[in-house]
């Protein structure tokens, strides 16, 4: 399973509430208020076991998290070898 | 003299102190004794008679940048047509009508809708999960519900044990696709107009808004606030905040809370201000942008967001012009003195902190416009306010620098009447002739009061009080916790956060899986707020003999300090 469709599927099924609502690539995630600052920690602790790092507080920003293309780009700098 | 340079509304703190009654407030907001003492009256009916209904009420920014504008007269007619809707559903005086939506207009047309039939608005936090709504929507015994087509599914699921929750109102949607038993959907823009709608003759005392607070024990619970409030908020909205008619007033509080109604929707309405509401949550750049572009001029805030913005760099800030800032302020926890020294260094003024609970109303103890700004201080008492510090037998403490529970002498306008259905809990705030409101704090020799911390085992989180209550019984309900206790951890951004203990049934093994499961599940079952951030798995809670949470053993375990009197813990 690649690392997007992880990421996806992991949104998908714990902060989607519309079945119909889809997640691509480049879908905001923050700015459109699928999910919050504050359940922002649950998504940073998931990659964070799932990859297998340590993702620091000060890359945790809202805009960091905010699409599927720019968490996998904050993942990969953690985890060079991830997917 | 420019608009950022002019004399603030309140000329000299010192002065106003003198002689002050409450019918100072009344006096400014030159109650109309002909008219209906009701907020809804005040703060959009009114402009429109004295000829202000084309000026700029609400400018929102949806989630998409989309921008509209509604006038004081839009607010009117579709407020209006609102109230009429509810009286068509059989919705009178007195009953319970929730407002569980995100930042949207149809909530203030919905929030004056209620007000304007009597009713009683009973703001939900959006982000609420099915058990959060399921313990405020039955306390309080709601008829009905105003909510949108995202969040009537979470409504869905709550309401099956609610059977006094007759409505559902979907705002944004105008069919009737999907509908459920008790469920009505219109936008309320394309309700048929409604000229007049004769308000409900209320008087100071008649029930306007009750807000759901956490406390130290049991679940939350429901502060009524009355019509009489206004006078208070209106004032404080004047001299603490400094907001004036022509102003582009922003307050980034959520409507779900306390903050969102009395200084997002009341205050400022109430002196015909322009409000400026962004429907997306923290986004440094989409702030800033917002600020340039609407002209901001007056900025409420809270410490978590500055403190999140001071991370972002001051690089940001000079991308955009923010000259158009007057007056800042900031509520929800103490701030600390780097914020308001960093507001000064890249804004050029400092934020001004201010002090306040969902119980007060309204700002009690603040720093005001014009006043030397001590960085870190809460500031001193409004007019009208006799704060103090308390010992342990709740009698004032006359020294300085002497730690004490913070406390303020009843009554006050924009005082909570009761706890809903609670009238124990209330008594039991009141000692001694004190309001004690749960904080600890200090004055120093120049009658500055300071921030202590609190006085008993809520958590403030981002400026939010969760009751460790809540979130234990939430937490019981997952399969694997056996028992447990939640307690809050210094957090440099959002001052604590939910950590958990938790002990696990047989059968289930600390895990970081379980971990994850565990924080998504109260996020749902709660909120995103309650959810706890760190989660440390026990074998067995700290208790007294009588079974009882030591969590001051815990906070003291989770700081690495000494745990103190072990004596009445239960034996192994």
């Amino acid at each position: 399973m690649s690392m997007q469709d992880v990421i996806t599927d992991y949104i998908r099924d714990e902060y989607l509430e519309d079945e119909a609502q889809s997640v691509e690539l480049d879908t905001p995630l923050i700015s459109s208020g699928i999910v919050d600052s504050f359940s922002m920690v649950s998504l940073k602790t998931f990659l964070e076991n799932k990859y297998n790092i340590k993702i620091p507080d000060e890359e945790a920003t809202p805009e960091a998290f905010d699409t599927v293309r720019k968490i996998m780009e904050l993942v990969r700098k953690f985890a060079p070898d991830a997917g | 003299m420019s608009a950022r340079e002019r004399k603030p509304n309140l000329g000299s703190y010192e002065d106003s102190l003198r002689d002050f009654t409450w019918n100072v407030a009344e006096r400014e907001l030159q109650r109309d004794e002909a008219a209906p003492f009701n907020i809804a009256y005040y703060c959009v009916d009114r402009h429109c008679s004295q000829g202000k209904g084309a000026k700029t009420a609400l400018i929102w920014e949806s989630m998409q940048g989309e921008v509209r504008k509604y006038d004081f007269q839009q607010m009117k007619l579709y407020s209006n047509a609102f109230a009429a809707r509810l009286q068509e559903l059989g919705i009178k005086k007195g009953d319970r009508v929730a407002v569980y939506l995100d930042r949207v207009p149809p909530l203030y047309f919905a929030f004056f809708g209620i007000l304007k039939l009597g009713a009683i608005a009973v703001p939900l936090f959006s982000a609420f999960g099915e058990e959060a709504l399921e313990v405020r929507l039955s306390d309080c015994a709601a008829v009905a519900c105003v909510t949108s087509t995202r969040l009537v599914r979470r409504l869905r699921k709550a309401r099956t044990s609610l059977p006094l929750l007759k409505h559902l109102l979907v705002v944004d949607a105008a069919g009737a696709e999907g509908l459920q038993d008790g469920e009505t959907a219109f936008a309320v823009e394309q309700l048929p107009p409604v000229e007049e709608f004769p308000i409900a003759d209320v008087d100071a005392e008649t029930p306007s808004v009750l807000h759901y607070t956490s406390g130290t024990t049991g679940q939350p619970k429901g502060a009524l606030h009355v019509h009489g409030s206004l006078p208070q908020q209106s004032l404080t909205t004047k001299w603490v905040l400094d907001v004036r008619e022509d102003d582009v007033y922003w307050c980034t509080a959520d409507p779900g809370w306390v903050t969102g109604i009395s200084y997002g929707v009341i205050g400022p309405w109430s002196l015909a201000a322009t409000q400026l509401v962004l429907e997306v949550g923290f986004i440094p750049a989409r702030w800033y942008n917002a600020i340039q572009t609407h002209k901001v001029t007056v900025w409420y805030s809270a410490p978590t967001a500055i403190r999140l913005l001071m991370r972002e760099g001051d690089e940001i800030v000079g991308n955009y012009d923010l000259s158009s800032l007057r007056h800042l302020c900031s509520v929800g926890e103490p701030l600390n003195p780097e914020a308001v020294i960093w507001s000064q260094k890249v804004f050029g003024k400092p934020f001004h902190d201010t002090w306040w609970q969902t119980e007060t109303g309204s700002i009690m103890v603040t720093n005001f416009p014009g006043m030397v700004v001590k960085p870190g201080s809460m500031g001193k008492p409004f007019p009208g306010v006799t704060a103090a510090v308390l010992d342990e037998d709740y009698q004032p403490i006359a020294q300085p620098n002497r730690s004490g529970k913070l406390a303020l002498k009843p009554p006050w306008p924009s005082m909570f009447r009761q706890y809903w259905n609670n009238p124990q809990t209330y008594a039991a705030k009141f000692k001694n002739g004190w309001y004690v409101t749960g904080d600890r704090a200090r004055i120093d020799e120049e009658g500055y009061f300071w921030f202590e911390g609190r006085d008993d085992d809520v958590i403030n989180t981002g400026g939010h009080l969760v009751a460790p209550f809540e979130v234990e019984s939430a937490l019981l309900e997952h399969e694997a916790v056996a028992e447990s206790a939640a307690i809050g951890t210094p957090d440099p951004v959002n001052m604590e956060v939910v950590k958990a203990y938790v002990a696990l049934n047989s059968g289930f093994e600390p895990s970081k899986e379980l971990e994850l499961s565990i924080m998504n599940f109260v996020r749902k079952r709660l909120s995103p707020l309650a959810m706890p951030q760190v989660i440390e798995f026990i074998d067995k809670l700290p208790k007294t003999r009588s079974g009882k949470i030591m969590r001051r053993v815990l906070r003291a375990m989770d700081r690495g300090e000494p745990v103190g009197d072990l004596s009445t813990l239960e034996a192994d």
